[in-house]
């Protein structure tokens, strides 16, 4: 079952050299319980569309058209008040560099109960509220004098903690991870990634992982789904995907970051992601793409599902693993 | 005899004077390194934040001094070397920093940020010499100068603009970069071109480099020999190949280990020590690892510092674990790599 379902998804930036595409119609959904990973490189699109789905979207960028479905409900023709108490509550989102967005002025203990006041639905989750920051903070592998500390006298991991515990503490049903670690050092990075699953496993959560790193995609996702310049470009189980990926582009990206198994040529993505005010015509992977014959340059690939649960959108994919 | 750049038990501590900063911090201690012109080499820092790889990149450069021991370039103490030695200095050490996009005036096209080193050296005295030692260092570097010069820097790539400032650096023929981070704010489909880049001037023009990275798969694939800072302290030193493959020290296990390697089937153990980095550490007196070390020997690390052991010809740990081998004195540090 699909707890969210984006359909058909387009965000679109109202500028003076015309309306940028940053996400284009773009279809895809989160099963219950599951880690799925959005990857793509700076430019791609992937946090408008997280703050899409949060309807977080602000101008010049306005969402032009679409459906992101919670549970059936679209977030994106909700009102006001139906809003306030879906995020948080239901949805959350831990947005890129979470941890500097903590108010410096105020105790941890404050700005987890900040959020809990303004979204909670119920009586009963505003009661115990020192309790539940204790039991918040316990969660998420912080002690309990961290709730009368200040941001600054905590590190870099532990802030992005107190982050975690403000994105779970009204029991949503989807976290939305925006780069939760990209400020931080790989052992701390692999701390809060742990925490973060230990957390999916626990409450049975259902989380959306926003990265570029394909390292850390193998290492945490169940799914994956592969954007480019505004448009998804393979969707497949982690395994299958690393094992045998459909699009060019995934085989690239798979391909060319350096690793820890062999040293040699530094293999990079030749040209340059297209500038989206002026995307090629066709794929918008064509100029850069190995495989691209000419009918790439005249028709946009439609995303197919060229075996169950895979899908891809290229016209050369079956000639991919060749 | 003198080296071109020699780091000799230098230490790096902040505050400790003053109405406001009474407590010391020590951001660098105890680190001894050569630098050659000749063979050139590729040295890569690795470390996490606040472990002084940057203190240590800008003690080499001189914008700083130590608190203790001498950063000695060719044999004269940095601290006390002529206006005129200094400059020779500045041409002949560059540095290449993280911030692509910080590192550009934007009123300015990117022709300004290369001339004006020329300019300010006195190393050309016309114009057109200038714009054919440009055009020459931008090929070099594998940029096309008529594609690339009479731009603004936001015209340009993330990957491009540090690649321009690879070029900068070249242009002055130094005979040592220092990169610092210059990778980790480039999307990983342009990473590659930057790296070849600096690997290209290190082989085929012999401009030794410092790789500064938190990153380590990076800092394998470029580098020769690796130096790992710990809360800065050298905790392993080595050639590269030998400290990623079988890291000695139990930071740098821990290190190695944590790297998220894009294989699905290769995750993370989740036996992980509770891992604290956190500031009340840094006074204990003994190693700095121990309160994290799954290792630890409890009544010898947390009570004196390590000292550093050298396991192999070229490699030396500063951990107890090691204690049966030769036990090295800090200013032997700079051997280990230079036998």
């Amino acid at each position: 079952m699909d707890i969210l379902q984006i359909r058909n998804l387009r965000v679109y930036y109202q500028t003076l050299q015309g309306t940028l595409k940053a996400v284009d119609r773009v279809t895809f959904g989160l099963k219950t319980g599951e880690r799925f990973g959005l990857v793509g490189e700076s430019g791609s699109g992937k946090s408008t569309l997280a703050f899409a789905i949060m309807r977080l979207t602000k101008p010049p960028a306005y969402v032009a058209g679409g459906e992101v479905l919670l549970n059936g409900i679209d977030l994106i023709k909700m009102d006001a008040v139906q809003l306030r108490t879906h995020r948080l509550a239901q949805i959350a989102l831990v947005p890129q560099g979470a941890m500097d967005s903590l108010n410096p002025v105020l105790r941890v203990k404050e700005q987890i109960v900040d959020g809990i006041v303004d979204h909670a639905t119920g009586r009963e989750q505003k009661k115990n509220l020192a309790y539940r920051v204790y039991e918040l903070l316990e969660k998420v592998g912080l002690q309990k004098e961290v709730a009368n500390m200040y941001p600054h006298e905590l590190s870099g991991g532990m802030k992005q903690r107190v982050c975690l515990a403000i994105a779970i503490s009204l029991n949503p049903k989807i976290i939305i991870a925006d780069e939760p670690t990209s400020a931080l050092d790989v052992v701390v990075q692999r701390q809060i990634m742990l925490a973060l699953g230990e957390m999916q496993k626990s409450l049975g959560l259902s989380i959306l992982l926003v990265g570029h790193d394909m390292g850390l995609m193998a290492q945490f996702a169940d799914r994956i789904g592969v954007m480019y310049a505004g448009k998804l470009m393979e969707i497949g189980p982690i395994e299958k995907v690393f094992k045998n990926p459909l699009h060019p582009y995934t085989q690239l990206l798979i391909s060319c970051p350096p690793t820890l198994e062999e040293r040699g040529e530094f293999k990079g993505i030749p040209g340059l992601p297209p500038l989206i005010s002026d995307p090629p015509p066709g794929c918008v992977f064509h100029p850069r793409c190995p495989i691209t014959k000419d009918t790439c340059s005249l028709e946009a690939p439609e995303m197919i599902e060229s075996e169950p649960g895979r899908w891809v959108a290229c016209l050369q994919h079956d000639r991919v693993s060749q | 005899m003198s080296y071109f750049l020699e780091a000799r038990n230098i230490a790096k501590a902040y505050g400790g004077s003053g109405l406001f900063h009474k407590k010391e911090t020590v951001a660098l201690e105890a680190i001894s390194m050569v630098i050659k012109e000749n063979p050139a080499s590729i040295i890569g820092i690795a470390g996490e934040s606040g472990s002084g790889k940057t203190t240590l990149a800008r003690l080499l450069m001189g914008f700083i001094h130590p608190t203790q021991g001498q950063v000695l370039y060719r044999g004269k103490d940095l601290k006390h070397i002529t206006r005129r030695e200094k400059m020779t200095f500045r041409k002949e050490v560059q540095a290449v920093f993280q911030d692509p996009f910080g590192a550009y005036n934007p009123f300015y096209k990117i022709d300004h940020a290369l001339y004006t080193p020329l300019k300010k050296l006195q190393i050309v005295n016309s114009k057109a010499k200038a714009r054919q030692m440009i055009e020459e260092a931008m090929e070099a570097i594998g940029l096309n100068p008529d594609e690339t010069l009479g731009r603004f820097p936001q015209e340009l790539s993330g990957g491009q603009r540090q690649r321009v400032m690879v070029a900068r650096a070249f242009l002055l023929k130094p005979r040592l970069i220092l990169a610092d981070e210059p990778v980790s704010m480039v999307d990983a489909s342009l990473r590659a071109t930057i790296l070849q880049s600096l690997r290209k001037l290190n082989k085929e023009f012999g401009i030794s480099i410092l790789y500064i990275s938190h990153d380590l798969t990076t800092t394998y694939q470029i580098s020769d020999h690796i130096v790992v800072l710990y809360r800065g302290t050298v905790a392993e030193i080595g050639d590269i190949d030998h400290v990623i493959k079988d890291p000695k020290h139990p930071y740098s296990q821990l290190l190695v280990e944590s790297i998220p390697r894009p294989d699905p089937a290769k995750r993370w153990s989740h036996h992980l020590t509770a891992f604290r980095s956190h500031e009340s550490d840094r006074i204990s007196r003994g190693c700095k690892f121990a309160a994290d070390c799954p290792r630890v020997i409890p009544n010898l690390c947390p009570a004196s510092p390590p000292p550093l052991y050298q396991i192999q010809r070229q490699r030396a740990v500063r951990c107890f674990l090691y204690k049966d081998a030769h036990e090295i004195s800090n200013e032997e540090m700079s051997k280990v790599l230079d036998p």
